[in-house]
């Protein structure tokens, strides 16, 4: 694997790879010594046009644990804010030297743009692209799901007859496009649940279920329940009449929380807003796996890193000899 | 291609049995013994040693066999195609302070165990490292020995030593292919 872009692009046996060696990864942060010197002398520079805190950090933390050199570049306050094209940005970042580009950007496609522009030779990560994908966001839901599910006895596994709802902000939501392309990869059925407004025209063409009444979709007593956050900042028109309405025809309340089944799951991929999209009740209970979720997002991003970062395809295969 | 047998399953069984001697007589007792397989052979043949070891020595802990991946450590990731890691599994009671055998089917650079000697490392501090191995064919890149050998194999570095278990490759043999 050369760039991950998207979750569209997996096929069943990459996705399945990438979440085994996730697991791998998962076991060694559980040592003492967490770093391994995989990626020592290269370099990933984590390159984001676009807030963020938690997918920064978590691609810094996996690459500075796989030992390579990190660098952060910030549009604010960059050379991007004078007006510098995406394409002079990627040879600054070749002629530095960079093995491995982690990038964030609010247009659609621009991680794919620069994967296949010829503009720099080095592995490109799709952080979040406009409200295009997220692809290590859905991998990391899909590795906590199975970890959850299955247990140690996850690797290999897929997510066969898994029911996921996903809740929320799904127009916007770049997290709810690509767990809905990994799920299906990975055999899980998704059922979107959310105001008309909040639902892109196109959705009938995804292989969703669609409904606009959370406890019809909860009475179904579903596997996991993954609530998205309102993306305000991508609102420029009124999408409902106001954030109490929709909490209440939306959020994951106490009441709603205790009528599920105790084994289902909470999801949220974060920065959760408490009392609109869930309640305390739901994000603090056991079924919640809020905080794992940031805690596999590192192994998953190392999994990604090293897939993306190691490797010539030019090369003999002569494992079994050199061992 | 030609292919030529050199060690059948009853070799492969008695160089494994005498392995197993040499081992306990080394540590003088099994007692803070703790066998690490290089995956995929090495791990079979970890714990074939541990059931021969059993049979030799009642008193040798539960726990005993372990898998250590080095993928992650090797120093030609950027040369091949990308390795698949398989999960390292060390026994409950840890390595520090005990006799650590690693475990691998063919020596032959050393540079798989340079790789393994790191991951130890991060994992803990054994009183003492030694290495078994079922075949060792010479050409090595890095100074490193074997302390308990199956089968010296002289080979050139244009032939191939294929190591087959029936636990992996559902036959038993080591062969050269040249």
């Amino acid at each position: 694997m050369r760039h991950l872009l998207s979750t569209k692009q997996l096929s069943r046996e990459e996705a399945i790879r990438i979440l085994d060696v996730a697991e791998d990864m998962s076991d060694t942060q559980q040592r003492t010594v967490k770093k391994l010197p995989t990626l020592r002398g290269k370099t990933v520079v984590n390159l984001f046009f676009e807030d963020s805190t938690r997918t920064r950090i978590s691609f810094e933390a996996a690459a500075k644990r796989l030992s390579a050199d990190v660098i952060n570049f910030a549009a604010k306050g960059s050379s991007v804010s004078k007006g510098e094209s995406l394409k002079d940005t990627a040879q600054t970042l070749a002629a530095i030297g960079a093995d491995g580009v982690v990038i964030r950007h609010p247009a659609s496609g621009a991680p794919a743009v620069l994967a296949g522009s010829g503009w720099i030779d080095a592995g490109v990560v799709n952080a979040g692209d406009g409200t295009h994908e997220h692809p290590t966001q859905a991998l990391l839901d899909a590795f906590t799901m199975r970890r959850r599910l299955h247990g140690a006895a996850s690797r290999g596994r897929d997510l066969d007859g898994v029911r996921v709802v996903i809740v929320g902000d799904i127009v916007h939501s770049r997290v709810a496009r690509s767990n809905l392309w990994l799920l299906c990869t990975l055999g899980a059925e998704v059922t979107f649940v959310a105001p008309p407004t909040l639902l892109p025209s196109a959705v009938g063409a995804w292989p969703a279920t669609v409904r606009y009444d959370l406890d019809e979709a909860l009475a179904e007593r579903p596997d996991v329940v993954m609530m998205l956050r309102i993306q305000s900042e991508r609102m420029h028109e009124a999408f409902f009449p106001n954030p109490r309405e929709y909490s209440r025809q939306w959020g994951l309340s106490a009441e709603r929380w205790a009528t599920l089944p105790g084994s289902a799951l909470v999801m949220h991929p974060g920065p959760m807003i408490r009392g609109l999209e869930i309640s305390d009740e739901a994000a603090d209970s056991p079924q919640s796996t809020i905080l794992e979720q940031v805690a596999n997002g590192v192994a998953v991003r190392m999994a990604v890193l090293f897939l993306s970062m190691t490797g010539s395809e030019a090369a003999n295969p002569t494992e079994t000899e050199i061992a | 291609m030609t292919a030529r047998t050199v060690l059948q399953q009853a070799d492969i069984n008695r160089a494994l049995t005498r392995i197993a001697h040499e081992i306990l007589e080394s540590a003088k007792g099994g007692s803070d013994l703790v066998l690490l397989g290089i995956p995929t052979r090495g791990v079979v043949l970890a714990e074939r040693l541990a059931a021969i070891l059993r049979g030799i020595e009642p008193g040798l802990p539960v726990d005993v066999v372990g898998a250590l991946d080095v993928t992650m450590y090797r120093d030609d990731l950027a040369h091949h195609p990308t390795r698949t890691p398989q999960p390292t599994s060390i026994p409950a009671s840890g390595i520090d302070g005990r006799t650590v055998v690693l475990v691998d089917d063919v020596l032959y650079s050393g540079r798989t165990i340079r790789a393994a000697l790191d991951a130890i490392g991060d994992l803990g501090r054994p009183r003492v490292v030694r290495l078994a191995v079922l075949v060792d064919r010479g050409h090595r890149e890095l100074p490193i020995r074997a302390d308990f050998v199956g089968k010296n194999l002289p080979s050139s570095t244009s032939e191939r030593i294929n190591v087959r278990l029936l636990e992996t490759d559902g036959v038993e043999e080591v062969s050269i292919e040249s």
